[in-house]
């Protein structure tokens, strides 16, 4: 593998010099210390955090819903009534053996039929970075559900940030396991860049959650560089809450 | 390959532990109360209303695991299994192949008979042992011919309902067919809310296109047309056979697509190098194969059932009927666990009008699972893509 790393030269440097390659190799041990890990299903902690967020026998829609083990369990554990969303016709048939109805379906197709606040709580799991037009889905999902939850990889995270500063390549973490060219994460994004968007769009988060080091706890202020995945639980402001939204249908 | 399993591979004899084995078809008489004839959707009025049925498997003792089977257009309730005794010239075929869908019925099975109580009957107006166009009218003592009534996808739906409470089924698991058959699946589970449990729709909708109503044109053109239809009332002499063939040719077409055609046959000629320029004679493969599927169908169904039938899917339009053309609050009335499979190179049901109603029951609040299955087999998929289908199945179906 290549290496940016600057080798001590022979003969005399400057103090300066001397600083700046002090640093460098500073930079480069923790680079060595740090292994990023593998590809790592970060499904686990989320799922369990949205476990404890749902109301028994309400309705969720779960858009990305991978192999269904969440809302198959929310249906089956809390009589959830649940759809789910998975374009991947694989993992949509996965789902469906646990008892999940499934459209197989490319979620921005589909978000579009369901009616204005037609569910209790819409999932959108780490699914948000890879969307082509992510504000667009992020309007319907708070059309369409009374909560959203919705979590992303932190591209804030201070491995992250250490990763492109100091390999100078693009970062490859845990929460951001894929190569530059295999990514399916095409819009990438810190903490506080959603927050800034959640402010501007009136939406508010009722509460947050980070993955940091393994461990899951609420956000703080200094989650922007400590977390390395986060989950919120947002709802449409009140205030933002006029118009005319048409009436969702129901079945008896 | 056909919609109604023209050419079903033979997977395995009767003898065999995955068959039902040999099947016998059994008839009752419906409404059979002088009182309480069955008045049909058209206005049409029949009492006593044979229908033949095969069942396989057991019911239990809750009668809660009956799947009811419902066939494609020219299909028929030999589902699965083999023929005892076929009886008479339109059931010949039955002794070269088992039933339509014995690839997804039987022990074992996606349709496990060791599990589910299994049923499927013909519907009204077919010629396969059922009331239709070809029995004796009792008040005349003939054939009925065109005058046999009008039949419809709601009068099936309430037939076969009919049927399944003779047999002891209030319930039902499961309503699974595919084309037509997924028509009346549909409009059991929007007719029946409460006695529908589930229901699988393959490549069928609430509807069929315009374009699928000018195909069924074409066919009931080519039989009315034909010499010897006489009105109908050709029983005891020549059938119109011709235009029979001319329908089946064409509807043929509509069940491949381009590219299962173009794999399949492509240009290539009959058993020569070089073209005959002949205008009478077969040319082309693709000729040869349309001609000998007309040839087999004209030996197995009746052409003034082939005129009901297609009617009967033209008239089906669930949103008119259920919801005042509202497909939104016709999709709101089904309770049924529901599974909408399209293919994509289907274009008599096109993938986009199965979608339609999967949106529907989304807008409706209804859980739907929706799958397009990828195939180069046009309409046909449903029954050649048996993998896709007897996977997609078992899913829905487990416990």
């Amino acid at each position: 593998m290549a290496n940016d790393i600057f080798h001590l030269p022979e003969g005399p440097i400057t103090k300066a010099e001397l600083m700046d390659l002090t640093m460098k190799h500073l930079l480069a041990k923790l680079r060595d210390e740090y292994e990023p890990p593998k590809s790592v299903s970060s499904r686990r902690w989320q799922d369990n955090v949205i476990l404890g967020e749902i109301v028994p026998g309400s309705t969720v829609l779960d858009l990305g819903c991978g192999q269904g083990e969440l809302l198959g369990r929310l249906i089956a554990d809390m009589g959830v009534k649940g759809q789910a969303v998975e374009v991947d016709p694989e993992a949509a048939m996965a789902a469906m053996e646990l008892g999940v109805p499934v459209l197989s379906l490319d979620l921005n197709e589909v978000i579009g039929d369901f009616p204005d606040q037609s569910f209790d709580c819409v999932i959108l799991e780490s699914t948000l970075q890879t969307l082509k037009e992510p504000l667009k889905v992020m309007g319907q999902i708070l059309r369409v559900g009374r909560r959203a939850i919705v979590s992303f990889p932190n591209f804030g995270h201070w491995r992250v940030r250490l990763d492109l500063a100091i390999r100078g390549r693009m970062p490859v973490t845990k929460g951001l396991p894929y190569s530059w060219h295999d990514t399916p994460n095409i819009h990438l994004f810190t903490l506080v860049d959603f927050l800034d968007w959640c402010q501007a769009s009136q939406v508010r988060v009722a509460k947050g959650f980070a993955l940091v080091e393994g461990n899951v706890q609420p956000l703080n202020e200094d989650s922007n560089l400590s977390a390395e995945e986060v989950l919120v639980i947002l709802e449409k402001d009140e205030a933002s809450q006029r118009g005319e939204s048409t009436t969702p249908t129901t079945c008896p | 390959m056909s919609v109604d399993g023209d050419e079903v591979k033979v997977l395995h004899g009767p003898e065999h532990p995955l068959s039902v084995g040999w099947t016998k078809s059994q008839t009752m008489t419906l409404f059979d109360d002088p009182q309480n004839p069955l008045t049909l959707e058209s206005g049409g009025v029949l009492a006593a209303v044979e229908t033949e049925f095969e069942t396989y498997g057991r019911l239990n003792d809750q009668a809660s695991n009956a799947i009811l089977i419902c066939h494609a257009l020219t299909g028929d309730a030999h589902a699965a299994g083999w023929d005892l005794d076929p009886i008479g010239p339109l059931r010949e075929f039955r002794r070269k192949k088992p039933g339509w869908w014995d690839s997804m019925i039987g022990p074992g099975k996606a349709i496990d008979t060791n599990r589910f109580f299994v049923i499927c009957a013909n519907v009204l107006g077919s010629c396969y042992g059922s009331a239709g166009p070809g029995s004796i009218n009792p008040e005349t003592g003939r054939p009925y011919g065109l005058t046999f009534p009008v039949v419809t996808v709601g009068d099936w739906a309430r037939i076969q309902m009919e049927l399944l409470t003779r047999l002891g089924v209030h319930k039902i698991y499961s309503a699974i067919g595919g084309s037509m058959g997924g028509q009346i699946g549909l409009e059991l589970a929007l007719a029946y809310p409460e006695r529908v449990g589930s229901i699988v729709v393959l490549s069928a909708g609430h509807r069929v296109t315009t374009q699928g109503l000018a195909f069924n044109a074409v066919g009931r053109h080519a039989i009315m047309n034909d010499p010897n239809f006489n009105s109908g009332d050709y029983y005891g002499g020549p059938p119109p056979l011709a235009g029979l063939a001319a329908a089946r040719m064409m509807a043929q077409i509509t069940y491949l697509s381009e590219e299962s055609m173009g794999y399949k046959f492509g240009r290539r000629l009959r058993g020569k190098e070089s073209p005959d320029f002949t205008l009478t004679g077969i040319e082309f493969e693709m000729e040869s194969y349309l001609s000998h599927q007309a040839e087999s169908f004209v030996k197995r169904y009746d052409a003034n059932s082939y005129l009901y039938m297609t009617r009967a899917m033209d008239y089906y339009e669930a949103a008119e009927k259920w919801g005042q053309g509202d497909l939104t609050k016709t999709a709101a009335r089904i309770k049924a666990r529901t599974m909408v499979v399209s293919f994509s190179s289907d274009w008599l049901f096109p993938p986009e009008l199965c979608r339609e109603l999967v949106s529907a029951m989304c807008r409706a609040g209804c859980p739907v699972s929706y799958l397009n299955v990828p195939s180069r087999y046009g309409h046909d998929a449903f029954l050649v893509e048996t993998e896709a289908v007897r996977r997609l199945i078992t899913i829905f179906l487990k416990e």
